[in-house]
């Protein structure tokens, strides 16, 4: 126990924990909810991630505003850079602003929770499995919920496909008209240069059972990122055939896709 | 002058914890009659208990002498009980013949305890699963088909039979004073195993609290199946911490290595069947029971632990 409040004491700023105990969390009485999230845990998580995101990446994010105080939300971005540096950044961006922060949760691919210690660190930072009803309860719950519509389509691109979106699933439009969910687009820029892959070696991936296996250079770039927020959208729970929830879901892509525009443009350098 | 007959009620399992906390609980309102088919116990001059197999004919002797009004059946032999075999036939056949003889002889309200294992570990598993959720569990480990069968047996009779008002209770672990199964020993012991990086989400509910959920169950005739968790969670390595158990990490990858420990060492609250309990969670959802009973359970987490932390081997 010494150790463990030296330590807190040196990775947790008093700031930081009256931040964190401010967010109110449906949690129980130990401090965790139904998906593994952990409030102490994720103190530390968010001290860590602040140099991460001030010091490596040096982020620059704009209009994280947009994203409501309250009520559920859909924050819907572009996935890219083999590990899910993107979902913490934009967790982060939510987390530490001024006014109304809030702790987002991130749907994680199905393949992190068979993963030992990885899968239980991910939950107590608000990650959760990607399934459908996850999302469903927590928006229940009035959660703001990230979430990747590329999935590993996104995050497994090679290089040369950088800042080109794949097809998105519609499992997220559902969700939101569903729940009444504010949708919230971002386009993330910079997180495609962190770990630039050539190749994808398949076979490898599957005899491992894991979604892809990248070849590249074993280190992360500290590319400058840009996390564009863009206006909140709504979208009204009406009966509509499926083809009509994929042009909403094109909306938003094509929302997405201005928001990367944006962000490319506005980047000077690439670190 | 007549006087209203008490309900008559057939308790099941009456060896364990639970059953009796449940009898405690009704035994002044209602005439109970107790049976188990691992042991005689006493539970008062006023309360007959039997010993008997619920496949012997003898068991329909009782039906007819004490023509009950309801039935609460308990008695199901834990997975870490008994082999295979003898476990499928007190909990699958034995349940079919009580169901049996409770529609031969008009039982008007039947509480069944079921378990979450029935809803099976797995890596894909949703939080807070409710019960219209599939049952994996018999795909994955065939010492865990007889709870599977036994809720099919329930439903069916649930549906075919309307009017003897099943409702299948899915508690999360019940633990604490008295309860013999494997959460509460590896709580109540000095070291427990874990699997090597993986501390899943878990849910607890005091044995007290339990016996309440049963009581209020028998009290409104809404036949259906409900899961029963507190609205509180808590990870299993935290759980272990928080009762002064010294954890005792077992390599989990790849899959095979613990469960061969388990066999080995025949680990008996760690079997290899339910080493993935301890690896993905199973949260389940007890909103649906909560809101039709009115419970509320009164026993804090941090109660239980406390309990288990003063009471080392507890049994």
């Amino acid at each position: 126990m010494g150790l463990a409040s030296f330590l807190k004491s040196r990775l947790v700023p008093a700031d930081l924990e009256a931040q964190i105990d401010r967010i109110r969390k449906p949690i129980g009485s130990l401090g965790y909810d139904p998906w593994g999230y952990n409030n102490e845990a994720i103190k530390y998580g968010f001290s860590v991630t602040r140099q991460i995101y001030e010091k490596y990446f040096r982020v620059q994010a704009d209009g994280v505003e947009n994203i409501p105080a309250e009520g559920p939300v859909l924050i819907i971005a572009n996935h890219s850079g083999q590990l899910p540096l993107d979902g913490l950044l934009i967790g982060y961006a939510l987390a530490s602003r001024a006014e109304n922060p809030r702790i987002p949760r991130a749907m994680i691919e199905r393949f992190f929770p068979t993963v030992p210690w990885l899968g239980n660190l991910l939950n107590e930072m608000g990650a959760v499995l990607g399934d459908p009803v996850n999302c469903a309860k927590m928006l229940e719950n009035n959660e703001a919920i990230i979430v990747f519509p590329e999935g590993v389509r996104g995050s497994g691109k090679l290089y040369r496909d950088r800042y080109q979106l794949k097809r998105f699933g519609n499992g997220f439009m559902h969700l939101a008209m569903k729940y009444n969910a504010t949708v919230v687009p971002v386009g993330v820029v910079g997180c495609e240069e962190t770990i630039p892959a050539i190749a994808n070696i398949k076979p490898l991936a599957n005899a491992l059972n894991v979604p892809y296996v990248p070849v590249a250079l074993p280190v992360i770039f500290p590319a400058k990122v840009h996390l564009n927020f863009g206006p909140p959208m709504h979208f009204d729970n009406a009966e509509i055939p499926e083809e009509s929830v994929t042009e909403r879901v094109e909306a938003v892509k094509a929302e997405i896709s201005r928001l990367i525009d944006k962000g490319l443009s506005e980047r000077k350098r690439l670190f | 002058m007549t006087t209203k007959r008490r309900p008559h009620i057939l308790v099941t399992g009456a060896a364990g914890a639970l059953a009796q906390q449940v009898i405690n609980r009704l035994k002044k309102t209602c005439d109970l009659v107790a049976v188990d088919f691992r042991e005689q116990v006493y539970l008062g001059d006023d309360i007959p208990s039997y010993c008997i197999d619920f496949n012997k004919r003898v068991f329909e002797d009782l039906f007819r002498r004490y023509q009950f009004d309801g039935v609460i059946h308990l008695g199901r032999i834990l997975s870490s009980q008994l082999t295979r075999m003898r476990r499928y036939n007190a909990n699958v056949l034995g349940t079919q013949k009580l169901l049996d003889l409770s529609e031969k002889y008009g039982i008007r309200r039947i509480i069944v305890l079921s378990t979450y294992h029935v809803y099976g570990a797995v890596a894909y598993n949703p939080a807070l699963i409710d019960e219209s959720a599939p049952l994996k569990s018999a795909g994955l480990s065939a010492d865990l088909v007889d709870s599977v069968e036994l809720e099919n047996l329930a439903n069916i009779y649930l549906w075919r039979y309307p009017e003897l008002n099943i409702t299948i209770l899915r508690p999360c672990n019940i633990v604490g004073p008295g309860v013999r199964n494997s959460m509460s020993s590896l709580l109540g012991s000095e070291r427990a195993p874990v699997l090597a990086g993986f501390s899943p989400m878990m849910q607890f509910i005091h044995i007290d609290d339990m016996a309440d959920a049963i009581v209020l169950a028998w009290q409104k005739p809404v036949k259906g199946v409900f899961n029963v968790a507190p609205q509180d969670w808590v990870a299993y390595q935290q759980a272990l911490k928080l009762c002064g158990c010294k954890k005792m990490p077992l390599p989990s990858v790849p899959p095979v290595i613990p469960k061969a420990i388990s066999k080995i060492l025949n680990l008996r609250s760690f079997p290899p069947y339910l080493l993935s309990f301890f690896k993905y969670p199973v949260v389940i959802d007890g909103r649906a029971f909560s809101r039709e009973f009115g419970f509320t359970p009164k026993r804090p987490l941090k109660d239980i632990f406390r309990y288990y932390q003063n009471n080392k081997n507890p049994v």
